[in-house]
Parts: C-alpha cells; sequence; structure tokens
C-alpha cells in the first residue's frame, strides 16, 4: 500500500549481551495510515516499545536490528543520523510512559518547547515565545503565559505529561508514538490526556502510533490493533474485530484478564478485629528551629472497622492519602485519633509494646522491587521476622516455616535460596506475600500489591490473595487506585480523596449505584462499566 | 535568600563554639608547655612570663579570658613569634595558602571535569580505562608523597623548577605545590563526573532529548552537564577545605609561608595562641565555603531554594 505512512516490515531487534544474544523482536509488520490510531497492546517483555523506539531509531548501541521500518517511503534504518534528527520532534515525535522524569529538572518548560521550535523551524528564542503559550495553552496548561516559566518540579504529573505532549506537538507532525503515556497517570488524569490526544488528533490530523498494556484504553481510544507477545505479532486487525472475536488465545486471555469472581461474604457477628476512631496524620511542611510551623493534613478524621475475615477495600487517587491511612492505623506513622486492634487500645503504645502485636498484623508493599533487600536470600528475607518474633526457634524449624510458607503462596521452596533479582514481578509479589504470611498474621495491610503486575499475572495474585484469606481466616485491608482488583476482592470499600472519605458502602452498593459525583467519575475513566 | 544566609551564619556560632572548646582544653591536657625548650629557663622568669600571658590562673579563667578576647576579635599574642600577634600572622600566611588552594581547586576542575567527561562519553573504551585508571592512582598516592616526588624530579634532577621556597609568590615557585596539591583532587572530581554523567545520560530526560531531534552535541551541552554537576558541586566544599587543610603538610615540605606551616610548627612548640587562632580560623574557612558551595547547589538546582 503506498498510502502508509509507516510500515514495519519483518522488523528483528536482537540485543547483545554479555551472556548472549535477546531477540527482543522477532520478524514483525505492521503498518500506520495517516491520521489513523494504531494501538500496539502486550504485556511487560512484548517487545512493544522497543519496536517503536527502533522506528525512531533511539535504541541503545547494543541493539541490533534488521527488516526494514519506512516513512513514508523511506528507509528509516538506513537513513543518515542527520536525516534522522530532521524526522525526530518533526515529522515523528514522540512522548514516553515517565512524566515525572522525560523533562529536563533544571530548564524551564517554555524553553525545552522552544527547543524544538528552534531546532526544526529555525525561530530564535522572541520569536518561539508565544508559539509556545499557544501549545501550552491548546495542552490545557492553565495560565500558559505565566506557566511558560515554570520549572517542571512545580508542575503535577499530569500537566508535566501536557507539557511533553505540547512539545511533540510543536512541529506538527504526522506520526505520534504514545509509549504507553497515562500509565503513570491517574484514572481520572488519564482520561482527561486521551480526551486531549483525541482533540488534537482530529485537529492535526496525525497519526497515532499509541503503546499501552491497557486493553479498556485500546477499546476506547484506537482503530487498530497489533497484539505483541514474546516479540511476536500474535494478532492484529480493527479493535471491533479484535475485541468482537479475538482469534488467537492470548489475545482472549488478555481481553479476559479482568480480575473475576467476588469474595464470599462474611457473618455480620464476627468480632471487630481494626477499629479507628477520627484518625488524622499530618506531615509538616515547614519547620522552625524545634518544631514545624505548617502543617499538612493527609488523614483528616477518618472513622474504620473492620470485622474479622473481611476485606476493607480503599480506593483513591495519588495524594489521596490511603497509603498514609494503612500505614497509620498499622502504627507506622504517627497519628492523632483512636485506634483499636482486637478490642484494645494501640494508638498509644509505645514502640516496645507494638512490637509483640507486629507479628499479627503485617504488610505487603507495591512495588516487587523496591521491598525485598537485594543482598538477602528469599530464604532470609522471609525468615527474618521469625527471628525477631520466635526466637526460640532453631535454624531446622525455622527452614521448615519459610518452606510452608512458600508453598503456601505456590512458589517451588527450593528457590528460597536465591536473590530477589531472579524472580519476576509477580514472584517477587509472592514471596513478599510469604514474609507477612510466615508470621501467622491475623490482618494483612495489601498496599497496592498488584499495581506493578501484569493484567495476567495480577489475575493469579488476586486468586492466591483470596484462597489465603479464607484457608487462614485472614482481615485484609486492600489499598488500590484499580477499581475492578477492588471489585474482585472487598466486602466494602472507603472512596478517598484530599485526606478525607467521599462515599463508603458494600462493593456492590458502589460499584452498582455509586452516590457521590467523584466516584462516578473513578468509575467512568477507569471504564470499570464495560468489563461488567 | 538572604535570609537563609543570615541563618546558616548564626548557625555556624555554635559550630564554632564547641570547636574552639574542644580544642582550647584539648590543647591543655596535652604535656608541655609554651615555655619548655632544651635549656631550661630559671623558674622566676618562667613564672614571669606565664603570668604575662596570665598562664598562671586556673584553667576556667583562663578559658573565659581566651572567649572575651575572642569575641572582641583579639586572638591574642603569639608565644613564639613574640613580636607578632596571632591576627598578624595568619593575615600573613592566609593569603599565601589561599593563593595555592585557589589554583589548585581551579587547577582541579579545569582538568578534573573534561577528563570525566569524555570518559563518560567513550564508557569502557581505552580512554576511559586511561583515565580512570590513571585517576585511581591519583587517589592511592597521598600527595605528601607526590610532592617529594615531584620536588625530587622537576627540582633537583632536571631543575627545572625550584624545589622548593617562596620568592614572593613568584610564578615558577607556584607550579610544584599547586600541581601537588591538585593531583588528588583532579583524580576524585574525574571520577565523580564520569559517574554522574553516565547516570544522567541514562535519564528519561536525555531521551526526550534525542527525540526532538537534538544532536549528540546539543544533547550533552544544554541537557546533560549542568544536571551531572549537582554531585560535583555537593563535594566541592569538602574540596576546598581538604584542599587547605592538606597545603599543611605541603607548606611544610616546600617551604612557603601559609597559615598551614605555622600551624604545624604551633602544634608542636604549644603556642597555644596561635593553633588556636588557626583552628578557629579554618572552622570558620569551611563553614563559609559549604555556605558557599550550597548558595551556589541552588544557583544550578531550581528546585533548591532557600527562601525561609
Amino acid at each position: 500500500m503506498a498510502d502508509n505512512l509507516l510500515e514495519i516490515d519483518n522488523l528483528s531487534v536482537d540485543f547483545q549481551l554479555p551472556n548472549g544474544t535477546v531477540s527482543a523482536v522477532k520478524d514483525v509488520s505492521f503498518s500506520i495510515q495517516p491520521g489513523e490510531t494504531l494501538a500496539l497492546v502486550g504485556e511487560s517483555g512484548s517487545g512493544k516499545s522497543v519496536s517503536s523506539t527502533a522506528a525512531m531509531r533511539l535504541l541503545p548501541e547494543l541493539a541490533r536490528t534488521s527488516g526494514a521500518i519506512r516513512f513514508k517511503g523511506e528507509d528509516l534504518l538506513s537513513a543518515t543520523p542527520k536525516r534522522m534528527r530532521r524526522i525526530r520532534g518533526n515529522a515523528i515525535s514522540m512522548i514516553f510512559q515517565e512524566p515525572m522524569t522525560s523533562l529536563n529538572p533544571l530548564q524551564r518548560i517554555g524553553r525545552q518547547i522552544a527547543e524544538v521550535l528552534e531546532k526544526h523551524l529555525g525561530l530564535n528564542g522572541r520569536q518561539a515565545r508565544p508559539k509556545v503559550i499557544e501549545l501550552l495553552e491548546q495542552v490545557g496548561i492553565p495560565e500558559p503565559s505565566r506557566r511558560i516559566d515554570s520549572y517542571p518540579y512545580e508542575l503535577s504529573g499530569g500537566q508535566r505529561q501536557r507539557v511533553m505532549i505540547a512539545m511533540a506537538l510543536a512541529c506538527e507532525p504526522e506520526l505520534l508514538i504514545a509509549d504507553e503515556p497515562t500509565t503513570a497517570l491517574d484514572v481520572t488524569v488519564q482520561a482527561q490526556i486521551l480526551a486531549l490526544l483525541k482533540d488534537l488528533q482530529a485537529r492535526y490530523g496525525m497519526a497515532i502510533l499509541f503503546i499501552t498494556h491497557d486493553l479498556g484504553i485500546v477499546r476506547h481510544f484506537a482503530d487498530r490493533v497489533c497484539v505483541m507477545r514474546h516479540g511476536e505479532l500474535v494478532e492484529s486487525g480493527t479493535t471491533g474485530e479484535v475485541f468482537g472475536n479475538p482469534r488467537h488465545a492470548y489475545t482472549r486471555m488478555l481481553i479476559d484478564a479482568d480480575p473475576h469472581g467476588r469474595k464470599a461474604p462474611v457473618d455480620t457477628t464476627m468480632p471487630m478485629l481494626l477499629e479507628a476512631k477520627d484518625l488524622r496524620v499530618r506531615f509538616a511542611l515547614k519547620k522552625r528551629l524545634f518544631r514545624a510551623s505548617e502543617y499538612f493534613e493527609a488523614v483528616r478524621g477518618i472513622d474504620l472497622s473492620i470485622r474479622r475475615g473481611q476485606t476493607v477495600g480503599i480506593v483513591g487517587e495519588s495524594g489521596s492519602g490511603k497509603s498514609t491511612l494503612g500505614r497509620a492505623l498499622l502504627r507506622l506513622l504517627k497519628s492523632r485519633g483512636e485506634i483499636r486492634f482486637d478490642g484494645s487500645d494501640i494508638a498509644a503504645l509505645d514502640t516496645g509494646s507494638m512490637r509483640p502485636l507486629r507479628s499479627r498484623m503485617q504488610v505487603v508493599f507495591q512495588d516487587p522491587f523496591g521491598s525485598l533487600s537485594p543482598r538477602m536470600t528469599v530464604g532470609e528475607v522471609i525468615s527474618e521476622g521469625l527471628r525477631v518474633h520466635h526466637p526460640e526457634f532453631n535454624r531446622r524449624q525455622r527452614e521448615a516455616q519459610v518452606i510452608e510458607a512458600l508453598e503456601e503462596v505456590a512458589l517451588d521452596p527450593a528457590m528460597r535460596n536465591r536473590y530477589p533479582h531472579e524472580f519476576s514481578g509477580g514472584q517477587r509479589q509472592r514471596i513478599a506475600i510469604a514474609r507477612a504470611l510466615v508470621l501467622k498474621p491475623e490482618f494483612l495491610l495489601l498496599d497496592e500489591p498488584t499495581s506493578a503486575l501484569d493484567r495476567s499475572v495480577q489475575v493469579t495474585v488476586i486468586d492466591l490473595l483470596r484462597n489465603l484469606q479464607q484457608k487462614h481466616d485472614l482481615t485484609y485491608l486492600f489499598i488500590s487506585h484499580d477499581l475492578s482488583v477492588v471489585r474482585a476482592l472487598a466486602d466494602t470499600v472507603l472512596v478517598m480523596k484530599e485526606g478525607q472519605v467521599v462515599e463508603q458502602g458494600t462493593t456492590e452498593e458502589i460499584f452498582a449505584q455509586p452516590r457521590e459525583r467523584y466516584t462516578q467519575e473513578l468509575m467512568r475513566a477507569a471504564f470499570v462499566d464495560d468489563a461488567a | 535568600m538572604l535570609t537563609y544566609t543570615l541563618k546558616r551564619l548564626l548557625m555556624a556560632i555554635p559550630t564554632l563554639l564547641i570547636v574552639i572548646t574542644i580544642s582550647f582544653f584539648l590543647m591543655r591536657v596535652a604535656p608541655g608547655g609554651p615555655f619548655d625548650g632544651e635549656r631550661q629557663l630559671p623558674p622566676e622568669i618562667e613564672a614571669n612570663l606565664k603570668a604575662a600571658y596570665h598562664l598562671d590562673e586556673p584553667l576556667p579563667q583562663q578559658y573565659l579570658r581566651y572567649m572575651g578576647n575572642l569575641l572582641q576579635g583579639d586572638f591574642g599574642p603569639s608565644f613564639k613569634y613574640k613580636d607578632f600577634s596571632v591576627t598578624e600572622l595568619i593575615a600573613q600566611g592566609f593569603p599565601v595558602s589561599l593563593e595555592i588552594g585557589g589554583l589548585a581547586i581551579l587547577l582541579a576542575l579545569l582538568i578534573g571535569l573534561p577528563l570525566g567527561i569524555i570518559a563518560a562519553l567513550r564508557r569502557n573504551s581505552g580512554v576511559d580505562y586511561t583515565v580512570m585508571g590513571t585517576a585511581l592512582a591519583g587517589i592511592a598516592v597521598p600527595n605528601f608523597v607526590i610532592a617529594p616526588i615531584l620536588a625530587l624530579v622537576f627540582g633537583v634532577l632536571l631543575a627545572w623548577l625550584p624545589a622548593g621556597g617562596w620568592n614572593g609568590g613568584a610564578l615558577p615557585n607556584l607550579v610544584l605545590p599547586v600541581i601537588a596539591l591538585s593531583i588528588q583532587q583532579i583524580a576524585y572530581i574525574a571520577r565523580m563526573m564520569r559517574a554522574s554523567m553516565i547516570e544522567v545520560l541514562g535519564s528519561h530526560y536525555i531521551r526526550t532529548a534525542r527525540a526532538k531531534g537534538l544532536s549528540e552535541r546539543q544533547v550533552i551541552w544544554r541537557h546533560a552537564i549542568r544536571p551531572a554537576l549537582l554531585p560535583v558541586t555537593s563535594y566541592l566544599g569538602p574540596a576546598i577545605a581538604g584542599i587547605i587543610t592538606g597545603s599543611v603538610v605541603i607548606e611544610q615540605i616546600f617551604g612557603i609561608p601559609g597559615i598551614g606551616r605555622y600551624f604545624v610548627q604551633a602544634a608542636l612548640n604549644r603556642d597555644y595562641t596561635l593553633v588556636m587562632g588557626t583552628v578557629v580560623f579554618y572552622g570558620a574557612l569551611i563553614v563559609l565555603m559549604n555556605l558557599l558551595v550550597d548558595l551556589l547547589y541552588s544557583a544550578l538546582d531550581p528546585q533548591i531554594r532557600y527562601d525561609d
């Protein structure tokens, strides 16, 4: 087809690493027509980002590329570096997943956008400025003529992504490559950015290559879909075809990967395990010599009660105070108000008196890469709590407990002598769960335990958590920004915003009939209604 | 910014007070005194001397007297250099130390930064290995080893430059001590700049800069060097302090009349007031350098604003 804007033809990318060659992309072909949106979908390691980065010729030097990438008929793989620089940021531009770190922190945003105009259109700084203000206005930055002189740190993640978009659109590109542009953003912000991209696409008539793992977005956003797995293209077609009649088993699995099932309800006569009254947490903003003079109240008077065997889901966007609340409940942060655990007041206990309780209340954190010490074997990580809480155990007893905990989370106990970096994200999260379980806790704080995982892995971790809960009669406080995960796990849900509970109720009530506008907005932005 | 600076200067007062107090009492705990020499002084003369310098008073009283004088800017007289006050000696010696130290740090930056940048850009190449290997050697060899070797080779064997002496600060006399002082700093700065440059080059905003279509040269000059300078900047405070205290040894070896030399001799001679004077002076200098570096840091990094 002559009218293809971008043609990727039998593209293969190998990385030559010291310990051998890794094929990231194998014989992939697809094309984009002017003005259309093509979604490249896949889980981590599928090669979707590598393929698109190859089109910009921005892969690291150790990558070996073969095949052809043609942009309006011109082979980009054999283009000179100088020619590539004329194309980048001009005819093809790119936005990335990490809005927080993709802008130079030491330069004003106006300068960074103007740079593209100077480079490709030959404008000088003074000529570029009105154009930059116009761009900022188009991407919805308030007060653009003042914001033009802001530094990136003065903007929120969503605003930074808008700046990236302004930069990408400065020269009115024919193709915009968007590599997971909304993954790091809150759902309501994500919805805004997607609407903005659609709007700008209509205005400029550019094509968008949209890379994502999120099928909810694809369904609403793309004209055509390519599904990638392990570096290969497994299926492609129009969005309607792929979602309506997925041919490949992997595609079906991805579409089906929204967490299913509901939690079995709990007897309402069960005693309360954890209760909080008027819980408040504040952080010092400015510090005078000895005491803080200004505070930010992250949790503003929250009441909460969890029965034995129950799961309470806390939903909210970043900055809503949900993690702070969780940590305060476990007395990992200083707070004011009442906290009762198993009937006794723990709010005033000192560190020493809290310690025996710690084995009864455990935590699993979001980041499966950062929360396990890289210098300890998995066995050491899991048994460390036993050394503290059960000093009477000898080596063999500890070993037996570690093996039991690993079997519990469906990992091979023989792997206990390996280090965390040898495991995948999903496996690490299982290790983190085993570490918590080994102490036989009654209460588990799960702080976004599935957010860093691929959808298909998420499903298995959620099943595991549900099974463990039933088997050991565990009580969960489940914190997440992901509504579909909460729906699959929680008995009751608290929706938080700016440190306060906006709405609460049983999971069914909240999902079927959200009363508050904010909750409705969250649901709409997360596309949870279509999964039902 | 101004309030911040004033606040930092105020905070320096307790720091200096602690330094002064500890050194005052440590000095007195050390055996011997300023008038012990090879020749035993007649007891009545020694008593007169002690009385003249108030050394016969109880220690707490001497301490209070010293602090009182210090508040009025009086460091007292030197016990050994009889006709000079400590203030005069420092005023004489400091410009010399400052000249050598300042030149050394300038040289270290001028050579160390480019070396680090080049090594980072040519990572894992012959150039990189050569620069980093040499730098490691530069760190490993202390300057009291380098200095005599330099003096021996260039001063004595080749006789290109004077092996020592000050000669009123003539250029040939400066060369060897400045080089000896800067070698270690060149090595540190090059290594640090390489590491931070490599980190910056791998960052997301460098990827953004490349995606804009900038040339490698533009990417490096406009987006990489300034962020990479930040860690080096925060090292400069301790480095400058290190260079000036390090010059104690260098000044001794090359026979340069800086304050470092007074410091060593004063300590050996139990010249109480001179030791105290140099300690206070060094302390104040280090505090000041750190403040300057922090202010420089805020000029480089807009996220650091000292407005409170």
